[in-house]
């Protein structure tokens, strides 16, 4: 970080429906950010330049990547990470259907991958196993071979639409 | 008591089911603790300095400017460190002439791979640590370089260790019968060469540490995501002069492992080494690049190969040439020969045939050192076995399963030793093959294949039969002279409220190692899971164990954790039998009771149990032992290692225009002894199966002549995406091991061990008729188009 990045920015922005207000280094990324200034370790800093989405978070209703983000950028925003949609029990569901269909394994990936999912299933309708995948290729697992995630958001995405599932 | 696994209708019958994972509830909501989610008071951040060069000597290194970054602390060169740190040699005894010189945790005046640490920066924060970095001036002067395996030996290529002698590390040739004569008198003989890429692990969560020392207690923390707690605990004691007990080691959650996370590496040794020089917690965590210079690198290798059949298609011989560079060191404590040592263990290894010669070269280089990843030489023995019984079948002009059922052992065949000497208990590859056939339905597939070829669609069925290492015992390294355990142990104790906690020295890294345990502990002692609590991966808490490692966790820390669990029950029910003025015998605990065990009618709840023993123990007999926790250690000593199988299938499709390969669909059937998880079986099988199609299809790191990496970015080192990915079909068959009341086996690398080879075979059974074939890893667009004479150089 030169000098110039170490120039400190205030920024004010929503944080899982809280204010906060901060005064932030210029070069700070927005995962960072979030995680040693805010304690909200749940985003996960992996490849830190953007392929693996394990660093994923909503800003303003989109899943974007925390590692690409400059946590000067979040001003004015809002933000979810995956602490604030499980206190409000937004993807509930999709929690429990994780856990069920065993949809993860070390649990590194799975909350962004939550928030890219999530980012899908919002659109509504039933997306078929080729439209989850696709939707899923800026998430990276290495643990699970992806099929129990793409089971399980089928799973939440049917039952959102109203159809029974055993 | 015999647990009647036979019966589903058991009391307490959890092992067996599909348990929810008690550790997955948190994980989803982001409460996971990973290393770089804990931060202590006063900690420090360390970034290191790492050789750009592949080989070279360091003449100087210019540290005043980094000091002076605001933040930093202190910077330490290799030398610094050798001062309180002594360098390590990574051999093991029974690998016969392996060698490897002395290793620091940071080069002191050479550097001898691309990424090596050279110096390290300490600072407040992480930033900082790596302004200074950047600020740090080493002189190098570039050495000429080792980097092509193949001639590694030769006189005119010069030698990276001259104390050494010459770039071979290691060299073993695995014989028996009479291979010149199996081959003499073949009908047929076929030939090839294959080579595997030099992959690595990419585990999401980066290799990361944090150590504390406390100088006053003379005590070292460190907080470390790994496989292998307890021998972590013994190399940093052993290399920082402090006792090995007063080293601890913990490991809270592991964002991904595959065998990268059990080695030791020289800048996690390093921090160490710093946080014990200034008293301060001190944490390092990998960034990409770092991850992809310095976590290991592995299968690595070129085989020239041969098989020898008979007319009937009988195998009279496999003859296996194996190479492979392991980088500039062999990695301690578990050496890098052991992938090539392997290797010439498991070739051939499903078939009953005679005559075998199986050799393995193992050089230097000066690129990152290669070591054990998921499968340790499994898909480099089933790629050379399977891809040459695929070719011998083409050849013959016979069917692809026909001549694996002529071949494999039979299923009453058992006990037996191969030709390799390994010693299988128990497998079941007729049965295996009978349930893959019946699942892709064979001659459903074959017709698709076919009617695809009228429209000038070319697809590829593909069959892999492998046998997969676990359970291993000290044979595996404690005999070689290396302080890692082949046993583990469990505590299972019963608290007050009647609820049981079970720490074992087996570790999670996602596998589901908590929830396996849980459901053993909770079946043998007759509570409910949600009711035990398991903890591991702390070496001041749990019993003495070797972690995770060769698929041991259900093998041998639920063997450990079952009889813990029945030793608890039968203390458990002696007090019980006390209190009830009852005979023990006519007692059992179901659900967390104690009832009659003839009519099931419950005596008394298991927090009443625990009220009198705890807090009332005045009115049992004074005599009366009320031991409530119990601990039992298991280790295999019957056979070296627990062996599975297992057969998988791939359907390709091969687009001979852009040559480009789409996985269709895959299967795998497997035979890992006892299913504790069905579930979480299925999973690790997927999720092996996808580690093993990244190798067959896209993983290569590339380097270039002078030993520069070329691609150490995720978006440059491709791994499978969810796009790219089948829906996989898993089918199992068990046999389970006697050695064991549990009788389970591993199941956490049969994915990989088999997916290239199946891949391979089935691109293969799809250019076959355009005259193409392929065995050099992975088959990219590029390799296929060659094959194809689409493309020429």
């Amino acid at each position: 970080m030169s000098e110039m990045f170490r120039d400190k920015i205030e920024i004010d922005l929503t944080v899982n429906g809280e204010a906060v207000q901060a005064r932030v280094p210029a070069g700070q990324h927005a995962v960072d950010f979030l995680r040693q200034e805010l304690g909200l370790t749940g985003a996960h800093a992996s490849c830190e330049h953007g392929v693996c989405g394990a660093c994923t978070i909503r800003v303003d209703g989109d899943a974007v990547r925390g590692c690409l983000t400059l946590a000067a950028q979040l001003d004015g925003s809002d933000i979810w990470t995956i602490e604030g949609l499980t206190d409000t029990d937004a993807i509930r569901d999709l929690q429990k259907a994780f856990v069920a269909r065993n949809a993860l394994q070390c649990g590194f990936c799975t909350p962004g991958m939550l928030v890219a999912v999530e980012e899908l299933l919002s659109k509504g309708g039933v997306p078929d196993r080729a439209v989850i995948r696709d939707h899923l290729s800026g998430n990276y697992c290495r643990c699970t071979g992806y099929e129990a995630i793409v089971d399980a958001v089928e799973s939440v995405a049917r039952q959102r639409a109203g159809e029974v599932t055993s | 008591m015999t647990v009647q696994f036979g019966n589903p209708d058991r009391p307490n019958s959890y092992i067996g089911k599909t348990v929810p994972r008690p550790n997955a509830g948190r994980l989803v909501e982001g409460r996971g603790k990973y290393v770089d989610d804990i931060v202590l008071p006063r900690m420090l951040h360390v970034a290191f300095v790492r050789s750009p060069f592949a080989h070279a000597k360091i003449n100087a290194i210019e540290t005043a400017d980094a000091a002076s970054v605001k933040g930093v602390l202190r910077v330490f060169s290799g030398a610094d460190l050798a001062e309180v740190c002594t360098p390590w040699v990574a051999v093991l005894a029974h690998l016969k002439g392996l060698k490897s010189p002395p290793e620091h945790p940071m080069a002191i005046d050479r550097a001898c791979w691309v990424g090596e640490p050279v110096v390290a920066v300490v600072a407040t924060s992480r930033a900082a640590a790596e302004d200074g970095a950047e600020l740090v001036d080493v002189d190098y002067e570039q050495l000429p370089v080792v980097t092509d395996m193949m001639t590694a030996l030769d006189k005119d290529t010069p030698i990276l260790h001259p104390e050494m002698g010459d770039n071979l590390a290691f060299q073993r040739v695995n014989e028996e019968g009479d291979i010149e004569a199996a081959f003499a008198g073949a009908h047929k003989v076929v030939s090839a060469q294959f080579s595997t890429a030099r992959h690595t692990g990419v585990t999401l969560e980066p290799r990361s540490i944090l150590v504390d020392w406390n100088p006053a207690e003379n005590l070292m923390t460190a907080y470390h995501a790994t496989q292998a707690p307890h021998m972590m605990q013994a190399v940093l004691a052993k290399h920082l002069d402090v006792p090995e007990s007063n080293v601890r080691v913990i490991c809270g959650d592991v964002g991904g492992s595959y065998g990268i996370k059990v080695h030791v590496y020289p800048d996690e040794v390093a921090t160490a080494a710093i946080a014990k020089i200034m008293g301060r917690p001190v944490k390092f965590v990998a960034d990409r690049l770092e991850s992809f210079t310095t976590d290991i690198h592995a299968r690595d290798h070129k085989i020239d190969a041969k098989i020898a059949v008979d007319r009937d298609g009988k195998i009279l011989g496999f003859d296996v040439d194996d190479w492979t560079a392991i980088g500039a060191y062999s990695v301690y404590p578990r050496t890098s020969a052991i992938e090539g040592n392997q290797v010439i263990n498991l070739c051939g290894g499903p078939y009953d045939f005679a005559n075998y010669r199986a050799k393995t070269t193992v050089v230097f280089q000066n690129k990152t050192p290669t070591c054990q990843y998921r499968a340790v030489g499994h898909p480099i023995a089933v790629a050379i076995t399977e891809g040459l019984v695929d070719m011998a079948a083409a050849e013959l002009g016979m069917d692809p399963i026909e001549i694996r059922r002529r071949n494999m052992y039979a299923d009453d065949a058992y006990p037996v030793t191969s030709p390799a000497k390994m010693r299988f208990e128990g497998l079941s590859h007729h049965q295996s093959m009978d349930k893959l056939v019946g699942l892709m339905d064979y001659d459903a597939l074959r017709a698709d294949q076919a009617a695809a070829r009228e429209k000038g669609i070319q697809r590829g069925i593909g069959i892999a039969a492998f046998i997969e290492l676990t359970n291993p015992s000290p044979f595996m390294y404690g005999i070689g002279g290396a302080r890692i355990s082949a046993q583990d142990g469990c505590t299972v104790r019963m608290d007050p409220d009647g609820s049981i906690v079970a720490l074992s020295g087996v570790t999670e890294q996602g596998q589901g190692t908590e929830a396996m345990l849980s459901q053993i502990v909770a079946e043998s002692v007759g509570v409910f899971p949600s009711k035990v609590r398991v903890i591991t991966g702390d070496t001041q808490v749990t019993p003495y164990g070797g972690g995770t490692w060769a698929s041991r966790g259900a093998g041998i820390g639920g063997e450990a954790a079952l009889r813990a669990g029945r030793a608890l029950r039968d203390s458990i029910l002696e007090v019980a039998a006390a209190m009830l003025q009852a005979d023990q015998n006519s007692l059992d605990i179901r659900d967390g009771e104690v009832v009659d065990s003839d009519t099931g009618v419950a005596r008394m709840p298991l927090e009443e149990l625990g009220r009198i023993v705890y807090f009332r123990g005045d009115t049992l007999p004074n005599d009366l032992p009320r031991e409530l926790v119990q601990t039992r250690h298991y280790i295999t000593s019957e056979y070296p290692f627990a062996f599975t199988n297992g057969v998988q299938a791939s359907y390709v499709e091969v687009d001979t225009d852009t040559g480009e390969v789409t996985l269709l669909k895959h299967w795998c059937v497997e035979d890992c002894g006892r299913i504790i998880n069905p579930q979480l079986v299925d999973e690790q099988i997927r999720g092996g199966l996808v580690q093993g199609l990244g190798g067959a299809l896209f993983e290569e790191i590339h380097y270039d002549e002078d030993g520069q990496l070329l691609n150490g970015s995720m978006a440059d080192y491709l791994v499978p995406m969810a796009a790219e990915m089948p829906d996989m079909i898993i089918g199992h068959v068990e046999t389970p091991t006697k050695e064991s009341a549990l009788g389970a086996k591993g199941a956490g690398e049969a994915g990989t061990a088999g997916a290239p080879a199946a891949v391979m075979n089935a691109i293969n059974d799809a250019l076959r008729p355009m005259g193409a074939q392929v065995s050099t890893m992975p088959f990219t667009p590029d390799r296929i188009l060659r094959a194809l004479g689409t493309i020429e150089d």
